[in-house]
């Protein structure tokens, strides 16, 4: 708990608190389509998270996250389809092969020295050459899509019935709010705790100058490859919820390097290489494409919503550089004490 | 077994349709040459290329061929606008910043497309499109012949700009040495936007000879953009001669891959190389050794 709160003003932890409480709170006064929302919101700040921990964190650029959605909505899903297995056990099959295409990748990349620009496309290029095999794997339905099977949307308020909801994840959606409003606050303690370990200092010192770093004795290429793997293993989880969220599976949309490019606009916005700008940018970005969303069906326009995510990318760039949470940090502020202040 | 004049015929659609990604590739490979900015928005250019020539053939019935002119220099336009209102300004900014300016130009080029033309294909007919010649035993388009001369004419035009004009060699100069080339008074920011201007025009050009052979949607964009770059990749960033190996390879391997393999699993194959190359060439076949 102490390392967790260190150094973070009163106001800021009691905010988080109540943030968090009211957020936990949210299904007794909302349902339907909020809830559908929100249930989006904690997803994508799940994946966001993750993919900053590569990016934000160990500055390692990948543009093919969506590999690794896409492997732990295929490990679980598949088990499912074929043998019944819930997600819980799923998950691990998830992480392994996840963490493991992470690992092969980041090894791949980071011992044959492509930095940058070729490290970001190699990322790409294994996304799509597994999408395409995915597309031709029949087992788990090919491009003609997985399904899951739906059962019993409506439970018994019993506490069997709802420890079953949870353990099965078939169940109503604010059962799946809460699983992944769970997952996302996970996140964010194992993140926070990492970033006060020897690991996290050692990753901050590779994202700012790869070689001191390595002339300051520190195994550059275990701790990358260790980001990656975590980052794999966290965006894995959200391939698992995406899986029984939604029960159907196309390689097509799932690998899609529009997935990769979404989970990363959040992140922009709200604040790249901080703890809560995944989230913010999150809430914000979901928020601004379901609004979009009714006004392109309203005025029947193509393309409105990603126009304006373009637009709104742009323009985080260009002038708040370093995301929306710095800036409102200060604002509110909330900044950290630093520890030799 | 499949009689060999069949492989012969795939490969000899796999070089004319090459010559065409070539010359969207090269387009791609001199703005990474020059500037060190990777284009993530090419495919989306070619894109509008595409529509652009669309355009054209419909309001003045102009054969895409012809209206290269045209689109070229509107796409030309439009990339020293771009390189002058918004990418100088990251010319030294870190890497992912360009990236993401780049894919931000890629989302509105390619939603704005889908806003004004809407999702459903359109192509051009010309009037030669089921035309071809016959050459000993095997039958070519004219399309894609026609095509693919205007793609290595281009290229060749190019070829001579950088080698033998005044700006050529000073865009080069900006290429070899930036600070040099700003010591001994280049313009380089002038020279930026003009190498800008040249690389979307490339990928302009590419669109409009793309158009007579498939149809295009606003959402093709990212499938070439990778496609650019799996060329430019495997012929080495930065080399004119090796976008257009890049180019001529990837065309002959699709191609092949389409018979011997199933259709479906062609771009696989592209990948599969691209991610060997990167492995074991980073540089590119042809690129320079960097220190």
């Amino acid at each position: 708990m102490r390392s967790l709160f260190e150094g973070v003003p009163a106001r800021a932890a009691w905010g988080l608190v109540c943030v968090i409480v009211l957020l936990y709170l949210a299904p007794l006064v909302f349902g339907g389509y909020v809830l559908s929302v929100l249930i989006l919101c904690c997803y994508l700040a799940v994946l966001g998270q993750a993919w900053n921990v590569m990016m934000g964190f160990a500055g390692q650029l990948s543009l093919g996250h969506a590999l690794y959605i896409g492997l732990g909505a295929y490990a679980s899903g598949a088990l499912f389809f074929h043998f019944g297995l819930g997600p819980w056990i799923g998950l691990i099959p998830a992480f392994i092969v996840a963490g493991a295409m992470g690992a092969l990748i980041g090894w791949l990349g980071f011992r044959f020295g492509i930095r940058g620009v070729y490290f970001a496309l190699l990322t790409i290029a294994f996304a799509e050459f597994v999408r395409i095999l995915f597309d031709h794997w029949g087992w788990v339905g090919g491009s003609s899509g997985m399904f899951l099977p739906v059962q019993n949307r409506n439970i018994d308020m019993d506490a069997a019935s709802i420890a079953n909801a949870f353990w099965t994840l078939r169940g109503p959606n604010w059962v799946f709010y809460y699983v992944i409003l769970t997952g996302m606050v996970a996140c964010l303690v194992i993140v926070r705790l990492l970033m006060r370990t020897r690991v996290g200092y050692y990753w901050l010192a590779i994202r700012e100058d790869q070689e001191a770093a390595q002339a300051m004795g520190i195994n550059v290429l275990r701790y990358k490859l260790l980001a990656v793997v975590i980052s794999a293993m966290m965006t894995a989880f959200g391939g698992v919820f995406y899986a029984f969220y939604n029960n159907t599976l196309y390689p097509e949309s799932i690998f899609s390097i529009d997935r990769s490019i979404e989970l990363l606009l959040g992140v922009i916005i709200g604040g790249i290489g901080t703890l809560f700008g995944p989230i913010l940018g999150a809430f914000a970005l979901t928020w601004l494409g379901e609004g979009l969303s009714i006004t392109q069906e309203w005025f029947d326009i193509d393309g409105l919503k990603l126009l304006t995510y373009g637009v709104a990318m742009l323009a985080i760039i260009l002038f708040r550089p370093a995301g929306l949470w710095p800036w409102l940090r200060r604002l509110l502020g909330m900044e950290e004490r630093r520890p030799d202040a | 077994m499949l009689p060999i004049e069949f492989y012969f015929d795939a490969a000899i659609k796999g070089l004319l349709t090459g010559s065409v990604y070539a010359m969207l590739a090269v387009g791609l490979s001199i703005i990474f040459g020059v500037m060190r900015v990777v284009n993530f928005a090419h495919g989306e250019m070619l894109v509008a290329g595409m529509f652009g020539a669309y355009l054209v053939f419909v309001t003045l019935g102009l054969d895409p061929i012809l209206a290269i002119p045209i689109v070229a220099l509107v796409m030309f336009l439009f990339g020293v606008v771009l390189q002058r209102g918004l990418i100088d300004r990251f010319i030294t900014a870190p890497e992912h910043q360009q990236f993401l300016v780049l894919i931000g130009v890629a989302l509105i080029l390619t939603n704005g497309l889908d806003m004004i033309f809407g999702p459903d294909a359109r192509n051009v007919q010309v009037p030669y499109a089921f035309a071809s010649f016959e050459v000993g035993p095997f039958f070519l388009d004219n399309v894609r012949v026609y095509s693919a001369i205007t793609a290595l004419a281009l290229i060749a035009l190019l070829y001579l700009f950088f080698n033998h004009t005044l700006t050529g060699k000073a865009i080069r100069a900006c290429a070899d040495n930036n600070r040099g080339a700003q010591v001994v008074g280049l313009n380089v920011s002038r020279l930026y936007a003009i190498t800008f201007g040249i690389g979307a025009a490339c990928a302009g050009a590419a669109g409009c000879l793309l158009i007579m052979v498939i149809d295009v949607t606003p959402h093709l964009g990212a499938d070439f953009t990778l496609l650019a770059f799996t060329i430019v990749i495997i012929g080495g960033l930065g080399s004119m001669t090796g976008a257009l190996l890049g180019g001529l390879l990837i065309g002959v391997s699709e191609a092949m891959a389409g018979i011997l393999i199933q259709p479906s699993l062609k771009s696989s194959f592209s990948f599969g190389l691209l991610i060997l190359v990167l492995l074991l060439r980073p540089n590119g076949l042809l690129g320079k050794r960097s220190s």
